[in-house]
């Protein structure tokens, strides 16, 4: 039954679902109430599972490495300051092909503090070998959260997933919402069956020292289960699907891409907004589609491809910039396109930085720009809604 | 698609008073969202929510810019904030006070409901948190949502005698202002 509640409390309980043996977390705006529900859970003996109150995020994400590698199903929730702490973690875990499930409550980074919602935090860990999934709304963040387990349990896959939901446009949003139905999500999900786990009585060490002569090898394995990841990511929407009917693209969604002029591509909440724009631009006789981005890690360029290869022209949006470049998703776009002929032209814009609000307006502006670059890119890369006055 | 733009103080229940309407709307059989312009909350400074009501699921997320209705819990935001910016000019804004209206100098075509909140608060529910009056005002007045409707969005809020009281507060305001 599909109730309004706020998107924190439906994450919170789509973890639930789940049922994690081992949670670790400490709370930061804007996840705090994805934590508190979850310890409220457990408080009511709704949530059977060891609930760690850590001294800090680093804290958090080391304590589930262990859990994690004793074959305990773990969860984590942070945001900016929280995710930059768990830095060197993040890479044990990944390293340690440790399949820890973490909703990131995307926020902006310090200095300057803001609280605000942009993605920098979680793109900036973009070759942290975590899976990165983005969510357009909290339905979906709450859909993807067994999916996120399922990917990352996947005994040919074992890499920690982030699933990433834009903080407070979804996680304090109120809106209709399906909560996850518990025996749903466990004829989904079946139990973590780990097959080598740290066992004092068959002692091993897991993220030991590795000489030369290995490392690259660890490291071609991750990219390996990358690979292979975009096949359970799809997959495992696709079952998700038969069983609660919803369905959102795999690695990536289109919206009214047919035949469109210009494609937009970008990832997270602003794609709700987008697909308003779309509609009004499609009634006034433009052909202007969409693209999303579900999955930013492993990067679906081949899907991608195929996507954008008959548009005339496409226009990143993201909210992150990469300093001393462009921004994240533009230059991993162009990137993998550059050996293939016969693509459009690419532009791209830094958008909604430190919770600057994304406008109709400013999707239209965007939309203009595109256009007047397909027969000549004049700016390839830029700042939406910058005021030069204050710089 | 109809906006909602709420302005309070921080502790008056603005939040809470979007989030209700989106409840209310729902249980109406019809689509809605709500959420807080993101701020750091301190109490008495001036914040603002927002609510939308349509007839399809609602996707965009940015703000609300141009409104169909404003509601103003305190009316000495008038003072600090544009409460009637971008309000349309068929809109409504409800304004809490016992001021009269043609004293207020409000800057818009739309039309002025004022609803003396904070009284009938205080009478009801012996504090002055006027949002749950402010929404019996909006029911009230716009017809957007059903007194059904909010008073379920009440009951699933506020347990016991605070539940009641503002089932009360609600239909006072609703009844003085449909009148």
């Amino acid at each position: 039954m599909m109730k309004v509640v706020e998107g924190s409390h439906a994450v919170a309980h789509a973890v639930m679902c789940c049922a994690p043996d081992v949670i670790s977390a400490y709370p930061i705006t804007p996840q705090t109430h994805i934590v508190e529900h979850l310890s409220q859970f457990v408080a009511d003996g709704k949530l059977d599972t060891e609930f760690l109150t850590v001294d800090s995020e680093f804290s958090a994400l080391s304590s589930l490495v262990g859990s994690s590698a004793v074959g305990a199903r773990s969860y984590s929730s942070t945001t900016s300051q929280g995710l930059a702490l768990m830095w060197e973690v993040l890479y044990n875990a990944s390293g340690m092909r440790l399949p820890i499930v973490m909703t990131v409550a995307n926020r902006a980074l310090g200095a300057p503090l803001n609280i605000w919602n942009d993605q920098q935090d979680s793109v900036g860990a973009r070759d942290s070998g975590w899976i990165q999934l983005y969510a357009e709304n909290v339905q979906e963040a709450v859909d993807m959260t067994p999916q996120a387990f399922k990917i990352s349990e996947d005994p040919d896959i074992l890499l920690p997933s982030m699933v990433c939901m834009d903080g407070f446009i979804l996680t304090h949003v109120y809106e209709p919402v399906e909560l996850l139905d518990k025996e749903m999500v466990s004829k989904y999900l079946p139990p973590y069956r780990p097959g080598v786990v740290l066992d004092p009585s068959k002692p091993k060490t897991f993220g030991a020292f590795v000489d030369p002569s290995m490392y690259t090898e660890i490291r071609a394995m991750q990219f390996r289960a990358h690979e292979q990841a975009k096949k359970k990511i799809e997959e495992a929407a696709r079952e998700f699907a038969e069983l609660s009917g919803r369905y959102y693209g795999g690695l990536i969604d289109t919206y009214q891409a047919d035949g469109a002029e210009v494609l937009i591509v970008t990832m997270g909440s602003v794609v709700g907004t987008i697909k308003d724009v779309i509609d009004e631009l499609r009634e006034e006789g433009n052909k202007v589609g969409l693209v999303k981005v579900r999955s930013y890690r492993p990067f679906p360029i081949e899907a991608l491809r195929a996507a954008l290869k008959d548009a005339d022209v496409v226009a990143v949006v993201e909210k992150d910039v990469t300093i001393g470049t462009q921004a994240a998703l533009l230059t991993d776009l162009k990137g993998g396109l550059y050996n293939y002929r016969d693509m459009p032209p690419i532009i791209g814009f830094s958008a909604g930085l430190g919770g600057r609000d994304i406008t109709t307006r400013e999707i239209r502006k965007i939309v203009d720009l595109a256009r007047s670059a397909k027969d000549g890119i004049e700016t390839e890369y830029g700042f939406l809604d910058l005021k030069e006055e204050l710089l | 698609m109809k906006e909602i733009r709420f302005h309070g103080r921080g502790g008056q229940g603005a939040v809470t008073a979007a989030e209700m309407i989106a409840v209310a709307a729902f249980g109406d059989k019809r689509f809605s969202q709500a959420f807080p312009a993101f701020g750091v909350e301190r109490r008495g400074a001036p914040v603002m929510a927002f609510a939308r009501i349509a007839d399809k699921p609602i996707r965009i997320r940015s703000q609300v810019y141009e409104p169909d209705y404003v509601l103003v819990q305190d009316v000495t935001l008038l003072d600090v904030v544009e409460v009637s910016s971008g309000l349309k000019p068929d809109g409504m804004i409800i304004i809490n006070t016992d001021r009269p209206r043609e004293s207020l100098k409000l800057k818009t075509e739309a039309r002025v409901i004022t609803i003396d909140a904070t009284t009938i608060a205080m009478e009801i529910l012996g504090r002055p948190i006027v949002n749950t009056t402010m929404l019996g005002a909006f029911c009230g007045a716009s017809g957007e949502v059903s007194l059904n409707g909010i008073n379920n969005a009440i009951a699933d809020r506020f347990s016991g005698e605070l539940g009641k009281k503002n089932l009360l507060a609600v239909k006072t305001a609703f009844e003085r202002v449909a009148k």
